[in-house]
């Protein structure tokens, strides 16, 4: 078995209340943080972990800690960001319905950390059921003195708000979660000035991942150096990664950074092989957003290295041979899928999920659905590829926010490792109408 | 003071200034077109990504270049840096794919909108566009509506830029209208009631790049290319009283602020001015109006179409079908 840090007690029974939580040593990092350190030693301690945000772009928590305008006088703000709407993004949900005081007691940290006395956890809409999980767990705290006024006697004090959103993934955009916080349309605003100086209400804001949180407790109570040396490389740590698709055992896992693809996808212990015995096809390996890599290129780096689950070992060989990390979002293709009715899917999604603002993202992602509509109808034209891959060629890198190059590379990437396929499509539709799945090689 | 150089000229501006205000500091060629940014509205900018620039070298102590083209409305100017803008093939190519992108969703009407000739779409388009479209697929449609007696919207026209929306929240006392839904169906609209009337209302079909927003008062009247731009001013207490009169023999036709060489009106001007006052024994006239800008009224601009573009493809035609 793997080394469990987040979801290491998640099979006591109660453990989603107070007092079970409290029993099983939670809420002692809370302890140590506010008895014995300062906020600045607790981000030094978060700078040792090597801990990178776990919410997609992987950035070094301690570094983004460490911007935060302490000279400013106005106030500070912590907000979680529980937006998750990443398609194969799930792991975030599990770890708020089992263990939300885990993400309470990070927040207290990070929130002395930061000496912010006001926390947002920004969630998503549809997670309803979440909602009440969660500021029952707040009220618990409050009762027993772990929020509120003079946290254990001390002079910290802290209050968190649960604000749920109205279901738009741009929302889960840091300055558009802070923008929809303001009560404002959730439009991503232009960086810089980054939130570490102008965010919430105009103050300097942190916006950190549930999961990200969630490991802070851990990181205080172990050390940062102990944490630091599990995983790989700078990939330090444990990492919560959502599998699903065409496994036999989809499911939210806790890797021990640096297990290689192959075991993750096959080890009975995590995704258990591929369903009905089938061949492995392709992997998203980070949620929609990254790129989609073949069997051969998941497996293996082109270089012919064993890929491991590492922020540095999925993005090896760049764009064309590789992918990212992300949110750890693993979505497994049989050798059954269409490629072409995936990218479909996703492109409808993301035109479905823009903003608007900025030209690329709002017209190139309508683009990108309608054409790959006509191809996955049989009315496609053998240009249409090079069109289609140009779109979104130039999304990509021209828009305010992220979700212009998460458009644009689920198609750049499926069009790279499959042309065959959409070739295919173009060229014979009729037979495409009839097998409706994408397992072409024995026709060609 | 901070230098930059922009397209191999350097000079000096003051800190705070961005890349595209410096840009037109310096004037000429050198100036990305801005389709989103508005120098009087307080947050404009960012959005049409059509004055995207290439920065070449950040600054003085960090020389590296950056690694994605940036608006050049909204990003700072640095000490020591070097800016490409028609000098870079890279930020040339993406300004026709932000054009082409800004055109696939509008409707190409330039023959019924009375914003022809006065378009800032027209002249981007004209200026760094495709020949052919590459876009076949259905356009977004949306039906015309009725904003009160003077202001249309004709929303399958507008590239949301958002200027409307900054100008209601800043100059005029109450903004009734913004943008609803998301994307590429995202509209602006008044949402409860299609009625925006106030002092200043006027100033969203001034602020507008495009023929999204039109005067009603003018509609299908004439053609702004017909019309005569002459300078005038009244004694007003809401406002300056400085406006253009577009006039067609003695009378007057339509009445706008007075727009520089970007399309900024100078000052914003009252309802009354714009809409009240058509009468010529209202103003005091002060004389023609020069007008700087590009564009099909300048009639500067459109003469290398008559030359190769045009001419040469059609003669090419012509003598097919003889
Ligand atoms: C379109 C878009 C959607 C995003 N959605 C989420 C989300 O649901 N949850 C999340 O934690 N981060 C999301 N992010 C990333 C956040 O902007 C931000 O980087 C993250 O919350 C930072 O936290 P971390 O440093 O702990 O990862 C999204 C980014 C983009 C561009
Ligand atoms: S990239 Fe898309 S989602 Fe992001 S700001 Fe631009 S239009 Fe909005
Ligand atoms: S003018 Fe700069 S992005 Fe629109």
């Amino acid at each position: 078995m793997g080394r469990k840090i987040l979801l290491e007690k998640i099979n006591i029974s109660g453990i989603e209340s107070f007092d079970i939580y409290r029993k099983s040593g939670g809420y002692s990092a809370v302890e140590k943080a506010l008895k014995t350190m300062t906020p600045v030693d607790v981000v030094e301690e978060v700078k040792k972990s090597g801990l990178r945000g776990r919410g997609g772009a992987g950035f070094p928590t301690g570094m983004k800690w460490g911007f935060i305008d302490r000279k400013s006088d106005k106030p500070h703000y912590l907000i979680c960001n529980a937006d998750e709407s990443e398609p194969g993004t799930f792991k975030d949900r599990y770890l708020m319905e089992h263990l939300p005081h885990l993400l309470i007691e990070g927040m207290i940290c990070s929130a002395f950390a930061l000496e912010a006395h006001t926390a947002y956890i920004y969630i998503r809409g549809e997670f309803k059921y979440l909602i009440g999980i969660l500021n029952n767990a707040l009220s618990e705290a409050y009762a027993n003195g772990f929020l509120g006024k003079n946290i254990l006697g001390t002079t910290f004090s802290l209050d968190i708000y649960v604000h749920p959103g109205a279901g738009a993934y741009i929302c889960g955009e840091e300055t558009a979660l802070i923008e929809s916080l303001e009560g404002k349309r959730g439009n991503p605003r232009l960086k810089p000035p980054f939130p570490a100086f102008v965010g919430l209400f105009g103050c300097p804001t942190v916006v950190n991942n549930v999961e990200t949180l969630a490991a802070i407790s851990p990181i205080l109570n172990m050390g940062g150096d102990f944490y630091s040396k599990l995983g790989n490389g700078k990939s330090t740590g444990t990492k919560l990664i959502s599998a699903c698709g065409n496994i036999n055992k989809p499911g939210v896992y806790e890797i021990e950074m640096g297990i290689t693809v192959e075991d993750f996808i096959y080890s009975e212990e995590y995704c258990g092989g591929i369903k009905g015995g089938k061949k492995l096809k392709a992997v998203i390996p980070g949620g929609s957003s990254v790129p989609v890599l073949p069997a051969d290129l998941i497996l293996k780096t082109a270089a012919g290295q064993p890929r491991l689950m590492t922020y540095e070992s999925l993005a090896e060989g760049g764009f064309e041979t590789g992918t990212m990390l992300g949110s750890g979002g693993f979505i497994v293709y049989d050798e059954d899928q269409c490629m072409v009715r995936n990218t479909l899917s996703f492109a409808r999604f993301y035109h479905h999920e823009s903003c608007g603002q900025c030209s690329p993202c709002r017209e190139g992602t309508g683009w990108q659905e309608r054409l790959l509509t006509r191809i996955e109808n049989g009315e496609g034209r053998l240009k249409d590829i090079d069109l289609l891959a140009d779109i979104s060629k130039h999304i990509e890198g021209n828009t305010i926010c992220p979700l212009g190059d998460a458009a644009a590379w689920p198609v750049s990437s499926a069009i790279r490792h499959f042309r065959k396929e959409f070739e295919f499509h173009i060229q014979f539709p009729e037979i495409v109408k009839n097998i409706r799945h994408g397992n072409i090689d024995k026709y060609l | 003071m901070l230098r930059v150089t922009i397209d191999n000229i350097t000079i000096e501006v003051e800190e705070g200034t961005t890349i595209l205000n410096a840009a037109r500091k310096i004037g000429g060629k050198i100036v990305p077109p801005a389709m989103c940014y508005y120098s009087k509205l307080k947050g404009s900018g960012g959005k049409c990504r059509t004055c995207l620039v290439k920065v070449a070298t950040t600054s003085e102590l960090d020389p590296r270049p950056l690694p994605k083209l940036v608006p050049s409305c909204s990003t700072l100017v640095q000490n020591g840096m070097h800016v490409q803008n028609i000098t870079s093939e890279q930020v040339l190519q993406e300004r026709k794919a932000i054009v082409e992108f800004l055109l696939i969703n509008h409707p190409l009407d330039c023959p019924v909108c009375d914003q022809a000739g006065e378009c800032d779409l027209q002249n981007l388009s004209y200026e760094h566009g495709l020949e052919e479209t590459r876009y076949e697929e259905e356009r977004r449609e949306f039906a015309p509506v009725n904003f009160g007696e003077k202001i249309k919207l004709h929303m399958n026209r507008c590239i949301l830029c958002y200027r409307c929306v900054y100008a209601a929240e800043q100059i005029t006392n109450e903004r009734v209208h913004g943008v609803l839904y998301r994307g590429d169906v995202a509209e602006i609209s008044t949402f409860v009631e299609n009625f925006i009337d106030n002092d200043f209302s006027g100033n969203i079909i001034d602020v507008c790049p495009v023929g999204a927003l039109t005067d009603r008062t003018f509609r299908f009247k004439n053609r702004v290319w017909f019309t005569k731009a002459m300078d005038a001013h009244r004694d007003c207490e809401k406002c300056s009283g400085k406006v253009v009169l577009w006039m067609f023999g003695d009378e007057i036709y339509r009445i706008t602020g007075r727009k520089d060489e970007y399309g900024e009106v100078e000052e914003f001007i009252c309802n009354d001015c714009r809409f009240e006052n058509k009468n010529v024994s209202d103003w005091i006239i002060e004389g023609l109006r020069k007008i700087k800008r590009s564009s099909v009224i300048s009639q500067n601009h459109y003469e290398k179409l008559t030359k190769q573009s045009i001419i040469k493809p059609i003669e090419g035609k012509m003598e097919q079908q003889e």
